[in-house]
């Protein structure tokens, strides 16, 4: 018999029960819950009359409709409906019994951020959260899926949930990344390879030499953007790395609990006989930076690249999409990626909002300021934490100094849905996750890259290759 | 959950790829703390040719006349066809609810994302997969004769059309059941209770770190 993927390990040692069709009962094991996507899950039990399952093992923050400019925070949320979101989140974690980490206290930030920062993420745990970018998680070995609102419910009240086995996919990235590219490009590429549906239906375990020398941070930004490609889970497996980072964090195991974990967490690897369903390798060193130029994660090109044309697309829909992203997005075919000016920056989100982030920016900006064109360009710590820890190392005053803002934490214009978005027509060069019409803002107009690249366009005013500058 | 058999109507046709949650339902509509009355700004960039928000009324912004779901009859479709990868993005069960409050029963595409096709289920909204070809027919069927009607037949598991042509589609076997019969599945996951209990009592033998 033929030996599990990494994936089959952790589907199968969750399995509380396998109904005839392959429909399984899944135990979770750690419950993650924001306020945008959970007060209707709370309303379904108290009109049930249900209690959680378990409480000590569910985790709460708001993140979402946060504002970020510290001024706001102190004040309070004046958006009536954002206010009334975060206080019924502040109400059910009460009535229900769950932690929450409210909106001002230090731990607070975007829970994709937390659970890691406060090792709530552990290797071999099920953890879902009402939020798709739930996949980062899998970045330590852990498996972990977004899910919609039925299903926090159905968590909260049974601490399982139903799922079919997904397929199995394997990237491997192999080799050393160029100077100046990073585990956004890597993903970026990869989604441009494979396409937003590429993994739609599998489980995407991302593996090889490029992949085991990243950070944690790395990885997390890598698994977080497997929904993009399609994939519900993304993952890495457990190592040395891995082991290092989950130490001797608030939620991390202590003692003999620690030892005997750390023994088990060892086995979180696809087995060297596994099949995979489907598998794909990328040479790092073919990996330059990349910039979206479209409406879809997919529409991505390297920065010495030009604005693809339509024409040139064989597939009728796909050439129909390309035409409507392009009209969106205002731009011509056959532009020189590093021509495209740009309004905006943020640096953020839970793809890349993390410290080693924030460091990459600081190492392009320093001495530097910020060009005249760009209206605004912010950057918004993943946590308070995090915050933190950046302005101990002196990296505040090197943004601001800069030219930027330094925001309180939160999700802020990865999505927009507190004040800061763009505004019709702008454009931005953005660290998040989702190049979508409307995304940032109506009419909006996204482009996704690394922190490194974001920063550099803000230095220039426009795109321009970060190994170049 | 409203139990799925049998829908007959005016399929509504969405000519995109990779149509978003964020497109569905907008953020700004995500602020709300209720399961219903998203409908009115299902698709709002597209729909409206004004910006929206909470507390604008939908009835002093300008309709785009340009998008399909404001012509005549799709104004009133209960069945929407679309390109591959319908659903893609953000897990918000708010485009779910949006599609419902709609009208719409059952959503036609090549392939959907994996959250919202889970999603769809648990709030009695059909995902059917068919060939992108199949697809490409019915939406050529529907250029040629505005308000094409088409049956879901979820019993017997087959789309028939205007013109008699019959198309299969595949569904799990438990959420076939589910919809058939309108079932609420944390009920029957609470009626394994004790194999629930039974697995943690397990698991807090060879993983205590999962329960300190």
């Amino acid at each position: 018999m033929a030996g599990k993927t990494l994936y089959d390990k952790l589907f199968d040692s969750h399995v509380v029960r396998m109904e005839k069709d392959g429909t399984a009962l899944l135990y979770i094991d750690r419950h993650l819950v924001h306020e945008v996507t959970s007060p209707q899950a709370f309303e379904g039990l108290r009109l049930a009359n249900r209690k959680p399952w378990r409480t000590d093992t569910t985790l709460a923050v708001p993140d979402h409709n946060v504002p970020t400019v510290p001024s706001e925070r102190a004040a309070g949320i004046t958006d009536a409906v954002a206010k009334i979101q975060v206080e019924t989140l502040e109400k059910n974690t009460k009535e229900f019994g769950i932690t929450q980490f409210a909106m001002n206290d230090i731990r607070q930030g975007i829970v994709h951020v937390i659970g890691p920062e406060q090792g709530a993420t552990l290797p071999g745990m099920t953890l879902v959260c009402g939020d798709s970018h739930t996949a980062t998680h899998g970045a330590f070995g852990s498996m972990a899926f977004g899910i919609g609102t039925s299903e926090v419910e159905h968590v909260l009240a049974t601490q399982c949930l139903l799922q079919k086995k997904m397929s199995n996919m394997r990237i491997n990235v192999e080799g050393e990344l160029g100077a100046g590219v990073t585990a956004k490009d890597i993903v970026l590429a990869v989604i441009g390879e494979i396409g937003t549906a590429g993994g739609n239906g599998y489980a995407i375990e991302f593996a090889g030499s490029a992949i085991r020398n990243l950070s944690m941070e790395g990885r997390m930004t890598i698994c977080n953007m497997a929904i993009e490609a399609g994939a519900r889970v993304g993952l890495v497996a457990v190592d040395q790395t891995t082991i290092d980072y989950v130490e001797g964090r608030p939620y991390s195991p202590k003692g003999d609990n620690w030892d005997n974990a750390v023994a088990a967490w060892f086995d979180l690897h696809s087995d060297d006989d596994a099949i995979f369903d489907n598998e794909l390798t990328l040479k790092a060193e073919s990996i330059s930076p990349q910039v979206t130029w479209g409406t879809s994660p997919e529409m991505v090109v390297s920065i010495g690249e030009k604005v693809p044309d339509p024409a040139n697309e064989t597939d009728a829909v796909k050439s129909d999409g390309m035409q409507k992203a392009l009209k969106y997005m205002g731009l011509e075919a056959g532009t020189p990626i590093d021509t495209i000016s740009i309004d905006k920056v943020f640096i953020g989100s839970c793809t890349n909002s993390r410290l080693e982030d924030l460091q990459e920016v600081a190492d392009i900006i320093k001495g530097r300021k910020v060009a005249a064109n760009v209206k605004l360009a912010m950057i918004v710590p993943g946590s308070g934490l995090i915050k933190q820890q950046a302005e101990k190392a002196g990296l505040d005053k090197l943004f601001t100094d800069a030219g930027f803002e330094w925001r309180e934490p939160g999700c802020s214009m990865c999505l927009a849905m507190n004040a800061d978005k763009l505004e019709p027509g702008e454009r931005c060069a953005s660290t998040s996750n989702r190049n979508f019409e409307g995304r940032q803002g109506q009419g909006g107009r996204t482009h996704l890259v690394s922190p490194a690249m974001a920063a550099a366009a803000a230095i220039a005013g426009h795109f321009v290759d970060v190994r170049d500058f | 959950m409203k139990k799925f058999r049998i829908v007959t109507g005016v399929v509504a046709p969405m000519d995109r790829p990779n149509v978003d949650t964020d497109a569905i339902i907008p953020k700004q509509y995500l602020k709300s703390i209720k399961r219903s009355g998203f409908g009115p700004n299902a698709f709002d960039d597209w729909r409206y040719l004004d910006p929206g928000a909470p507390d604008i009324e939908n009835s002093s912004r300008r309709i785009n006349p340009d998008f399909v779901l404001n012509q005549s009859p799709y104004d009133q479709a209960n069945i929407l066809i679309a390109r591959e990868n319908f659903g893609c993005g953000s897990s918000r069960e708010h485009a779910v609810w949006a599609l419902d409050d709609f009208g719409f029963r059952a959503i036609i595409a090549p392939g959907f994302a994996d959250i919202f096709f889970n999603n769809s289920f648990k709030n009695g909204l059909l995902p059917i997969v068919l060939d992108a070809e199949v697809v490409n027919e019915i939406f050529e069927k529907i250029a040629a004769k505005s308000g094409y009607e088409i049956t879901v037949d979820l019993t017997n598991q087959k789309v028939v059309t205007e013109d008699g042509d019959e198309y299969p589609f595949e569904v799990d076997a438990f959420r076939k059941h589910c919809l058939l019969n309108g079932l609420d599945d944390i009920s029957l996951t609470l009626q394994h209770a004790d194999e629930i209990r039974a697995y943690e009592e397990k698991t807090k033998q060879s993983a205590p770190w999962l329960f300190s």
